[in-house]
């Protein structure tokens, strides 16, 4: 205790006696009365039967309760009796072994204190110096430090060895070049109705219309790719308001992107790509519901409140001989969140 | 009797007028039925529409203007009512959501207060001002036929993003909302829909035909059935309500056992 000075309080040289003591040990009635350990013991194993039994439960459940066979649970509505008897079975066989064991450790276990005291951390000074003296002998018997030629080469083995992992990286690819910039709308692709596939003439849509739309051909794309990947980029919504309510569009000088009040916005939102269409008609404004950022569609589809740092793509449209809605061309911006290489 | 003494018969003049009569009322009944069937008053309808006026000049006047033509003038705003149609009036007045008791973002639903007839007065008038969607008939509306899964497809699509995936309704902005549709009737489910009240875009049958309205509201109708085969929907609300329960119920049981495995036995 002498040298104890200046170091952690808790701490205790090698040994020495213990700087807090314990408290007296105080038997449980388990440890003292036969019939109370037997009791504990029985407990216990009623614990563990009846996990059993749920267990067995469980696949009672799973072959007999039909998976459509509904049961009525007064306030908390109509559920599936399949799911409740499966969820309730393995749930409380699981809970039973848990609290089966913590009852056995609690009271039959022993519960003698044991206390394992901090001792430093470091090694005796003799370990020490045995181990310093272990490595120069190594040094020194190895030539590591005479040889020259063979330890720069080993070095230069070494820094070439993690090149291979690198290059696995490229596996990871490839890049994805222009794809994020480009969806499949093109020049005259026709714009349908989402799920129903109905195209579109302008005299569909009244003011105040909203319209969850795709281009033509995107399910053929779909089932080609195997991926839903075209119709993340594609989807789009359309909109009417009366003219004189639109205040700007992303059309350049001298263009007209809107079809007589129409406009056609992309779906997916700016900050991090959600799809988004909650359009409220009379503020022209579409909603993010994930982080609610607002954009504001009679105005370029400009941001006015929430995180997004950019303007809604449009789809430039007009109508073709037939006198159907088809886009004018592809977006003229990447659609969806950030990327570093777009700027 | 020859042809002769049939054109001689004392009641043949009176015949051929009758005949004639009949014939041109036929006719003009033919050609005149379709134009009359949309055209927005009849003379059968003619005093509902003017018992609907004087309703409207009572109560509804002061914001959408003595013409119906909405005013805007920064101080009271009322959206014009011409070519809203009558399908309009019946949803916002028999859902209460008309007459607002005060200006507000949101016109919330509450008891209505005209009585069915005075609604269809109400609705007659403001249908006679110009043409707009009717109140649809129950045909229209009627939901055995629909395909479900369609239904929820559609819902999915153009519903939820605003009215949540179980229709429970969600926020919109500055305190405006997407209302629950827990308690809508096919019949109101339908008109909003076609008209679009306060906020919501319209869904006309050119762009969402009738088959696929009537699919919406059978999937409607299947959530209203409140079936939750999953367990306890907790609202349905989302992660609000689920956070709530497992930042309460679920970390106070975790405490609860740590308490009971860390007490000392006697």
């Amino acid at each position: 205790m002498s040298d104890s000075q200046g170091k952690d309080l808790a701490t205790v040289e090698h040994g020495e006696a213990p700087l807090y003591p314990l408290p007296p040990h105080r038997p449980r009635t388990t440890d003292t009365d036969p019939r109370a350990a037997r009791r504990a013991q029985r407990q216990v194993a009623t614990q563990f039967a009846l996990s059993a039994v749920l267990t067995v439960g469980f696949f009672v459940a799973y072959w007999v309760v039909p998976v459509d066979q509904t049961v009525e649970l007064g306030p908390f509505g109509v559920w599936s009796l399949s799911n409740l008897l499966l969820g309730l079975t393995l749930g409380g066989a699981i809970l039973l072994i848990g609290t089966g064991a913590i009852h056995w450790a609690k009271k039959l276990m022993s519960d003698e204190e044991i206390v394992d005291e901090r001792h430093p951390l470091g090694s005796p000074e003799e370990d020490r110096a045995a181990a310093k003296e272990m490595f120069d002998t190594g040094l020194a018997e190895s030539g590591f430090a005479e040889r020259k030629i063979v330890r720069r080469s080993l070095i230069g083995a070494l820094l070439l060895f993690p090149l291979p992992f690198i290059a696995f990286l490229r596996d990871m690819g490839p890049m994805p070049g222009t794809s994020l910039r480009n969806t499949i709308w093109k020049k005259g692709t026709r714009i349908v109705v989402d799920v129903s596939g109905q195209p579109l003439r302008p005299e569909d849509l009244q003011v105040g219309t909203l319209v969850s739309a795709s281009p033509e051909g995107l399910d053929e794309i779909q089932e080609e790719e195997g991926t839903q990947n075209a119709r993340a980029k594609a989807s789009i919504i359309l909109v009417r308001m009366s003219p004189d309510e639109i205040r700007s569009d992303q059309s350049p000088e001298g263009e007209t992107w809107a079809y007589e009040g129409i406009l056609a916005y992309s779906k997916i939102c700016t900050h991090v790509g959600c799809p988004i269409a909650l359009y409220q008609r009379r503020t022209h404004h579409l909603l993010c519901p994930c982080h609610q950022s607002t954009f504001d569609l009679a105005d370029s589809g400009n941001v006015v409140f929430g995180p997004a740092a950019r303007r809604m793509p449009q789809l430039p449209i007009t109508v073709d001989d037939e006198g159907y809605l088809v886009a004018q061309s592809d977006f003229t911006q990447p659609v969806g969140p950030s990327f570093w290489e777009r700027g | 009797m020859t042809s002769t003494s049939l054109r001689r018969h004392k009641a043949t003049g009176t015949l051929v007028v009758l005949g004639a009569l009949l014939a041109t009322g036929v006719g003009y009944a033919a050609v005149t039925s379709v134009a009359e069937a949309s055209a927005p008053a009849t003379a059968a309808s003619a005093t509902l529409v003017e018992e609907g006026r004087q309703l409207y000049l009572e109560g509804c006047a002061t914001c959408h203007g003595l013409g119906a033509q909405g005013i805007n003038d920064g101080s009271s705003y009322g959206p014009s009512l011409i070519g809203v149609g009558a399908a309009a009036v019946d949803f916002q007045v028999a859902t209460g959501r008309m007459p607002l008791a005060a200006p507000a973002n949101q016109a919330p639903r509450k008891p209505p207060v005209y009585t069915p007839e005075q609604i269809e007065a109400l609705a007659a008038y403001v249908a006679s001002l110009g043409p707009g969607p009717a109140i649809p008939t129950e045909d229209q509306y009627d939901s055995s036929d629909a395909d479900l899964a369609e239904g929820g497809e559609l819902f999915r699509t153009n519903c939820a993003q605003c009215h949540n995936a179980a229709g429970k309704g969600g926020a919109l902005s500055e305190g405006r909302y997407a209302p629950t549709l827990m308690n809508a009737t096919p019949k109101e489910i339908y008109e909003a829909m076609l008209t679009g009240p306060q906020n919501m875009p319209n869904f006309p049958d050119s762009t969402m035909p009738e088959e696929q309205k009537q699919a919406i509201i059978a999937f409607v109708e299947h959530l209203q059935s409140g079936d939750s085969p999953g367990g306890f929907a907790l609202g349905s609300l989302g992660p609000v309500t689920e956070g709530v329960f497992i930042w309460t119920a679920g970390l106070g049981l975790l405490l609860a056992a740590a308490v009971w495995i860390g007490a000392k036995v006697r």
